[in-house]
């Protein structure tokens, strides 16, 4: 189907949404809680375009790119007046609640914002609440982390605040984390996270961290791959078969 | 014993009818939420033994009534609507509206009243114009302008009783329906025009026929009864009150869109709707009105409850989807609506309390009945709770497009003490609130709109001159800010930022150009929040800088709450000329900051003055002012 981005035709695919056709066609919609690998959930309002469409009598809205599913003839505007304050505004909430989150600011500062205009209300972290970390621990089927509360006391944690049980200690979440709140600590062997000590598996080939002992077990009782599969690092599976390669070719 | 055909119901209606009419005299005692609260039952209680004791033979259910000779009913019933003179007793066929019961009061009723055939003058409601009593619903202006769809059996019938509900004619319009094909009931409703009474205000057999035309093996029905708004209590009340109205339009619903479950989503908050829902689907159930083979038609029915906990945003539908599935209880974007991917991902129809006990009277007395009745585009009636100062605080329901004039000042009784009336608050928080140049305005959904307000469920909290518009407008943003989600940024970063300004304005910290930075963050966080609680959140701000922007001003520019609510801006005064030197301020002041001797003008220190406003409140001579 055809849809029409700030004016351009362009084609889209039935089922996929605004930010994934536009994303295609090299058009840049700012977002902070979208994740390729994630469903969508429309938390940062960042991606807020305008659509309008000729069948609508003029009728024209703001919606989430990241969730609104394109249709036949759909025209949307990414940069109009209404957009562009609506951007800044968000932006501008999100400064007072992080001011000091380099991300954050690198991101207003794209858009023209050098400093909050309003009000501060920092919160203890830089955490600007978007969910990955949950999101791609359920995606995992772990689900050890949870949104906590309601409105501006809001948090992500554990369950009861206690070290989770269901935690592997993948870093999945420390990993997807946009503004990077979420922290662990690695010594020879442990990992910890969420406050959960993990005992640190590593490679045997190059004695690099590998991942945890609870992290292995879980993706071999998933996967079924053998006990091998788990002992090295990708660089050292990929310098073992090479160096297979190499015996054969002599 | 089970009511498995038509005919079989036809018998037992006929059999509890002529019980029913067999009851000579009936006391219904009012355990609505204000009566319960200020001492209904045991008001009933009191009776009950008052008139076991004097030989009356009283009984408190309709089937015991059946071995009396001359059996006396003496029931609990639903709110009876004028929550004001609470606890009532409604003796009837005589109509005879007691007020203000207590439980000291049940000799007098049963031996005058019951026993002499006299009517006991003090405890009738008494009009605070004319100062004459009224005797029953059919003298009380409150009463009068009134016409009851959706509370016809509240407060009428025994709240927690199938056989008084069978009695009236109860699940005469579910087996009615069951004789029509599924498409037959929807367009019914549809050319009832009846809207979605939770404040939406969309078409219900449009959301009936849409759960119908989404494809899916498997469709829900649900309930909304998570009832949030300050001042709003209709659900509460249908739901105590009239338990099996809900669930028979829940069937239907369930018939007309080929659904298997349903689910009652109530606020736990409401243990007595919980209660009384529970027996009522407990009854449901043993008498084959839910399960397999409903009335032996091919319908199979089931209603689970879902307590909520408390949270404001789970009325959101798709909040409280989420949280009937055990999940966050955080609203999702409807760009794929609910009737099409709901409950489970499945088709879902979702309706709140009123509009489903709206569907029987539908069903039985036709769609060509209930046009008649509101106006074109919001036919029907519309449930109100009328609070805040107003005389007759209460549960009240009226055809659509009745002024709100007739609303607040015929039945409402006019203003509580007779003062200057400001603004009447229309659909929650979510709503906006009106000033005196729109109380003209016809209550529809589409007046109140247009107005910049909106029905909402039916909360009206009505405000008088010593109201402020700027902290009512904080008051409506603090809660919000509890109950938002906390999803996306515009809502939970918005409104705490905007909820700030406010705060900064009441306390006379406002700068020029506050105002148009309001409205520039509110706007946005209109069209930017991800749901209808985040879109509309800004709405109390906004109608009360439209229509009462010289107030706002007078924080900002002059530091001055003129209706002297705002405590760091407010200065009371005493005006020596009004003032006759009663004393009664200076014993009502609670850190003694007024003096003076009597019947000489009194005085008050602005040094020690906390402005609390009770020497105010206590004045009645108007002497107390604002500077």
């Amino acid at each position: 189907m055809q849809i029409f981005i700030d004016g351009k035709r362009c084609g889209a695919n039935q089922g996929e949404t605004i930010l994934a056709a536009a994303r295609r066609h090299g058009i840049d919609i700012p977002t902070l809680c979208n994740h390729e690998a994630l469903e969508p959930i429309g938390a940062c309002r960042l991606c807020t375009v305008e659509i309008t469409h000729a069948s609508w009598k003029g009728w024209k809205g703001l919606v989430a790119s990241c969730l609104y599913p394109v249709e036949e003839g759909l025209e949307v505007f990414t940069a109009s007046a209404p957009v562009v304050e609506l951007r800044q505004v968000i932006l501008d909430l999100l400064l007072a609640r992080c001011p000091e989150s380099p991300e954050i600011r690198a991101l207003a500062a794209s858009h023209g914002l050098h400093q909050t205009t309003l009000p501060l209300f920092v919160e203890a972290d830089n955490c600007i609440l978007c969910g990955l970390c949950v999101r791609i621990c359920d995606a995992q089927d772990y689900h050890a982390l949870s949104t906590v509360n309601r409105g501006t006391t809001k948090e992500v944690g554990t369950a009861w605040k206690e070290p989770p049980a269901d935690c592997v200690g993948c870093l999945s979440c420390a990993r997807i984390c946009p503004t990077g709140v979420i922290r662990y600590e690695e010594d020879q062997a442990t990992r910890t996270i969420w406050g959960r000590k993990f005992e640190l598996v590593r490679c045997t080939g190059c004695g690099r961290p590998l991942t945890t002992r609870e992290h292995i077990e879980a993706s071999r009782k998933r996967t079924g791959l053998k006990d091998e599969y788990y002992t090295c690092c990708d660089a050292c599976k990929k310098k073992a078969v090479s160096d297979r390669f190499v015996q054969v070719g002599r | 014993m089970r009511i498995d055909t038509p005919n079989t119901l036809e018998t037992i209606r006929t059999r509890l009818k002529k019980l029913d009419a067999g009851v000579k005299r009936r006391v219904l005692v009012c355990s609505g939420p204000g009566c319960a609260a200020s001492g209904g039952f045991k008001v009933h209680e009191a009776l009950v033994k008052e008139m076991r004791d004097k030989g009356l033979e009283a009984e408190v259910e309709l089937a015991p009534c059946l071995e009396r000779k001359d059996p006396l009913l003496v029931a609990i019933t639903g709110c009876q609507g004028l929550c004001q003179s609470g606890p009532l007793v409604h003796i009837l066929p005589d109509d005879i509206l007691y007020t203000g019961v207590k439980p000291a009061h049940a000799a007098d009723i049963v031996e005058k009243t019951l026993k002499g055939g006299e009517v006991i003058e003090k405890l009738l409601v008494k009009d605070p114009k004319s100062g004459e009593r009224g005797k029953g619903r059919a003298d009380i202006p409150f009463y009068k302008g009134q016409k009851y769809i959706a509370l016809e059996g509240c407060g009428r019938i025994l709240a927690e009783s199938l056989d008084a509900y069978l009695a009236v004619g109860g699940f005469s319009a579910l087996a009615e329906a069951l004789t029509r094909t599924p498409d037959a009931v929807i367009t019914e409703v549809e050319k009832s025009g009846l809207r979605g009474r939770g404040g939406g205000g969309y078409g219900t057999g449009r959301k009936w026929r849409s759960c119908v035309k989404a494809p899916g093996d498997e469709r829900f029905v649900i309930c909304n009864g998570d009832e949030g708004d300050p001042g709003a209590f209709m659900d509460c009340c249908i739901m105590e009150g009239d338990p099996y109205r809900v669930l028979e339009g829940m069937i239907i619903c369930a018939h007309a869109v080929g659904a298997r479950q349903g689910y009652i989503y109530v606020r736990n908050e409401y243990p007595r709707a919980v209660k009384r829902l529970t027996l009522a689907i407990e009854a449901c159930r043993a008498a084959g009105l839910l399960g397999e083979r409903i009335l032996g038609s091919g319908l199979t029915f089931d209603i689970r409850i879902s307590r909520g906990g408390g949270a404001f945003v789970c009325g959101e539908s798709t909040a409280l989807m989420r949280s009937i599935e055990g999940n966050v209880g955080e609203p999702r974007a409807k760009y794929i609506h609910s009737v099409e991917r709901g409950l489970y991902n499945k088709p879902t129809v979702l309706n709140n309390v009123e509009t489903f006990a709206c569907v029987p009277s539908i069903i039985t007395r036709g769609a060509a009945w209930f046009t008649g009745i509101g106006t074109p585009k919001s036919p029907g009636t519309k449930a109100f709770c009328l609070v805040g100062k107003i005389r007759n605080t209460g549960l009240i329901e009226v055809p659509m497009g009745t002024p709100l004039r007739e609303v607040i000042f015929g039945i409402g009784g006019g203003m509580l003490d007779d003062r200057p009336f400001k603004a009447v608050q229309t659909g929650g928080p979510s709503g906006g609130c009106l000033p005196d140049s729109q109380l003209d305005l016809p209550v529809d959904f589409d007046a109140l709109t247009r107005a910049g307000s909106m029905m909402g469920s039916g909360g009206m909290i009505i405000m008088d001159d010593r109201t402020c518009m700027v902290d009512v407008a904080r008051y409506f943003l603090a809660f919000l800010l509890e109950e938002s989600c906390g999803k996306c940024v515009p809502c939970r970063e918005g409104l705490r930022q905007l909820h700030a300004m406010i705060e900064n304005i009441c306390q006379g910290k406002g700068k020029a150009g506050d105002l148009e930075r309001i409205e520039r963050l509110a706007r946005n966080i209109k069209v930017g929040s991800l749901c209808g609680l985040g879109k509309s959140a800004p709405n109390p701000v906004l109608s009360t800088i439209k229509n009462f922007r010289e107030e706002y001003e007078a924080h900002i520019r002059d530091k001055r709450c003129p209706a002297g609510v705002c405590r760091a801006i407010t200065t009371f005064r005493i005006d020596a000329e009004a003032c006759t030197g009663c004393m009664l301020c200076v014993k009502a002041c609670p850190p003694g900051a007024v003096t003076g001797e009597r019947k000489q003008p009194h005085v008050i220190d602005e040094a020690i003055c906390t402005r609390c406003g009770a020497c105010r409140m206590v004045c009645k001579y108007d002497a107390v002012k604002t500077v």
